[in-house]
């Protein structure tokens, strides 16, 4: 057992006899958790619910996770994300409450499940196609889930699913909330949050879950990352055909890249839906798609930590700033635009990007006849 | 109605009128796929924001309507003069969009060697941009000051905005049971004659077969003399005039316009240039006249609201049975 109470298999191998790193990893995880509750002035946001806003970046950080194993690591452009999103919703809003009474957490598994199939159905005949086509077979999957929802009064149509059930509330103690008045800190004794107690007003409860989630997420990527699938995810990114010559079966690895990125899409879905109280089929849209696309390359396509924090930005920045509310789409258009010029890999590019970067500048070095430097990374 | 109860009766009582506007619906695609498939050929790029030029083409044409004094009454030979000077506007208006785009959106990144995506993200960005400008034009005349002199052009910035006068249809011919509309036939003739230009272009002209030269290679065509810039700028030239006709075109069927009807028409041009192979001017010919045609059909069948599902079905239908589209790829390889 490690000092974080946790069996050592489950840390992740950058922990394994670290205690230094492990503690200030807890450190950082405490204080995750406890962001809602510090209402720290700047970072929080003025006009809306800061809890609601981190329940929303926790979930997209999760969506960003999933397309990252898609787009970062398998390198496919997956331009339909949202349907598998919308899936794990309907399908947790359908057993709970459209047809069925499945208490949530119950919705949760099948959610997963039939995400996860219906990512099989898809990539089995398209990931056969070329790779760009790919983005425009995905889109229109998005859409064609979007429009099926909405035409089909069995699953609601255009109005939508009311009474999502909620996660079961069990109120075991409260959390006050903190209050900043010019530099001095206040405990907020009238502003409490019931722990674990699902509601409709305050999303902290929401938020600790989806996050809890996003940990879990977190590790399993990181394990399988470093495995052998892993590694021939990036093969077959790199090279197709090299990668199928060393005995790769890249159109096998391929599929699994998409039913994982299913997966966690559709646990998003599902954990968002929760929080939502009711969902209706135009939160679906190819514009929500676009933005989980944006996210993940603007944060570093391949490198978790980059994604995550590109899905983060992407929620909090709109949030925080929605006094400009107008100009919302308006600025994020010119942010990407600009990010995309000056940051051309990402906020935080993946390791091995750093590494054939230095690997050109030798070989450039080398081209011109000047002293190779010393690499060193 | 149960969504999968097939109506037939409707399909073949209307067969003819379903298929000759389901052309020239097909026609504006096409023209809009024109765009798609020439930047792909030479970039391998997404041009995302394509979309975005041909909004600016139907504003353009909006525009110059008003600006010329069109009003409910205008009919006849006025509002044809009209139309014409319109179309020319707005395929200008569309062509300085595309060539602005270029510029602002793609060669930073060339020349910076980014990856691939990162153009996409560029041109989603620049998609943003262009249609947020657009829907929010009467912000930025106020900001400027000048809101007094152009309110009739920029008020009600989100809202859909229609040409003031109904444009009168004359029925020219009957095939089977339809009566082919003067509008039908200007925008399914308007459309071949463009795309006859701009094949005959690329194949016969000095500029044509530098387009070809890099889409087929770029490194041996800047070793032979091409200047891959100017043929970029070419391209996106030359999609961005087939997007300001496709506006006009469109804006004659459809009469009204807004900051986001792009959108959807380019995920439908795209899809036709996909549908056709992607790359290939023919095939952009060939994938709109059939998506335009199967999404009529498709919904005669089963019901407008499944339309774009329609379209999309067929989509994965062709890339399964010819994955690279119903003519193949092909802007570059040359056939003299």
């Amino acid at each position: 057992m490690s000092r974080l109470g946790l069996p050592t298999m489950t840390l992740p191998p950058q922990l394994r006899g670290r205690p230094a790193k492990a503690v200030g990893v807890a450190v950082l995880v405490l204080f995750l958790y406890a962001l809602p509750l510090l209402d720290l002035p700047i970072v929080t946001t003025p006009d809306s619910d800061f809890g609601g806003v981190l329940y929303t970046m926790a979930t997209y950080v999760l969506v960003a996770l999933g397309l990252n194993i898609v787009i970062g690591y398998a390198g496919l452009l997956d331009l339909g994300y949202v349907g598998f999103y919308a899936i794990g919703a309907y399908v947790t809003a359908v057993l709970g409450v459209q047809h069925g009474h499945w208490p949530y957490l119950l919705t949760i598994p099948v959610a997963v499940a039939v995400t996860m199939l219906s990512g099989v159905i898809l990539g089995a005949p398209t990931l056969r196609v070329r790779g760009d086509y790919l983005a425009i077979v995905t889109l229109g999957f998005g859409e064609i889930i979007r429009l099926s929802a909405k035409n089909s009064d069995w699953l609601g149509g255009a109005r939508g699913i009311q009474n999502v059930p909620k996660p079961p509330s069990v109120h075991l103690f409260d959390v006050p909330h903190l209050k900043w008045e010019n530099g001095t800190v206040l405990v907020d004794v009238t502003n409490k949050t019931q722990a674990f107690v699902f509601g409709f007003v305050d999303y902290v409860p929401y938020y600790w879950m989806a996050l809890t989630v996003v940990f879990i997420v977190l590790i399993a990527d990181m394990l399988i990352k470093s495995s052998r699938v892993g590694r021939a995810w990036e093969a077959t990114r790199e090279d197709e055909d090299v990668a199928e010559v060393m005995g790769v079966p890249t159109f096998r690895y391929k599929l699994l890249a998409f039913a994982m990125g299913a997966f966690v899409g559709g646990l998003s879905g599902s954990i968002s839906a929760a929080g939502a109280n009711f969902i209706y089929p135009d939160s679906y849209q190819i514009t929500v798609s676009v933005i989980f696309v944006a996210a993940v390359v603007i944060g570093g396509q391949g490198n978790r930590w980059g994604v995550m924090l590109g899905a983060a930005l992407v929620v909090y920045l709109p949030e925080r700033f929605r006094g400009l509310e107008e100009y919302r789409i308006l600025m994020f258009g010119i942010a990407l635009m600009l990010l995309a010029t000056f940051r051309p890999q990402g906020l935080l590019p993946p390791r091995v990007t750093r590494r054939a970067k230095a690997l050109e500048r030798d070989l450039e070095d080398l081209e011109t006849g000047e002293e190779p430097q010393e690499v060193t990374s | 109605m149960h969504p999968l109860a097939l109506n037939f009766d409707f399909l073949f009582s209307n067969f003819s009128q379903l298929t000759v506007t389901g052309l020239a619906l097909g026609a504006v695609y096409a023209m809009v796929a024109l765009g798609y498939t020439m930047v792909y050929g030479v970039l391998q790029l997404i041009n995302f924001a394509h979309s975005e030029v041909f909004m600016y083409g139907t504003f353009a044409t909006l525009w110059t309507v008003y600006f010329m004094g069109g009003t409910a009454r205008t009919s006849g030979f006025a509002l044809a003069r009209m139309l014409t000077v319109a179309m020319v506007i707005a395929m200008i208006v569309s062509a300085l969009v595309a060539l602005l785009l270029e510029r602002v959106a793609y060669r930073p990144l060339l020349k910076r060697n980014s990856p691939q995506l990162m153009a996409l993200i560029s041109a989603i960005g620049a998609s943003f941009v262009l249609s947020e400008t657009m829907g929010l034009r009467d912000n930025i005349t106020r900001w400027l000051g000048l809101n007094d002199n152009f309110s009739r052009y920029v008020s009600g910035a989100r809202d859909t905005r229609g040409l003031p006068m109904d444009i009168q249809t004359h029925q020219l011919f009957p095939i089977g049971n339809y009566h082919v509309t003067n509008i039908d036939l200007i925008v399914i003739c308007c459309a071949l004659l463009m795309m006859l230009l701009l094949d005959q272009f690329v194949r016969r002209s000095r500029l044509g077969r530098g387009i070809r030269a890099v889409a087929q290679d770029p490194e041996s065509a800047a070793l032979m003399g091409v200047n891959s810039t100017r043929v970029v700028q070419l391209t996106f030239l030359l999609g961005g005039l087939m997007a300001g006709a496709a506006a006009t075109l469109y804006m004659l069927r459809i009469g009204a316009t807004r900051f986001d009807a792009g959108f959807i028409l380019g995920v439908k041009a795209f899809t036709a240039a996909v549908m056709g192979g992607i790359g290939n001017l023919r095939g952009a010919l060939v994938g709109g006249l059939v998506l335009g045609v199967a999404e009529n059909w498709g919904s005669a069948l089963v019901g407008t609201q499944w339309k774009d599902v329609v379209a999309f079905v067929l989509l994965v239908v062709i890339l399964l049975f010819r994955p690279t589209g119903i003519l193949g790829e092909s802007l570059g390889k040359a056939r003299v």
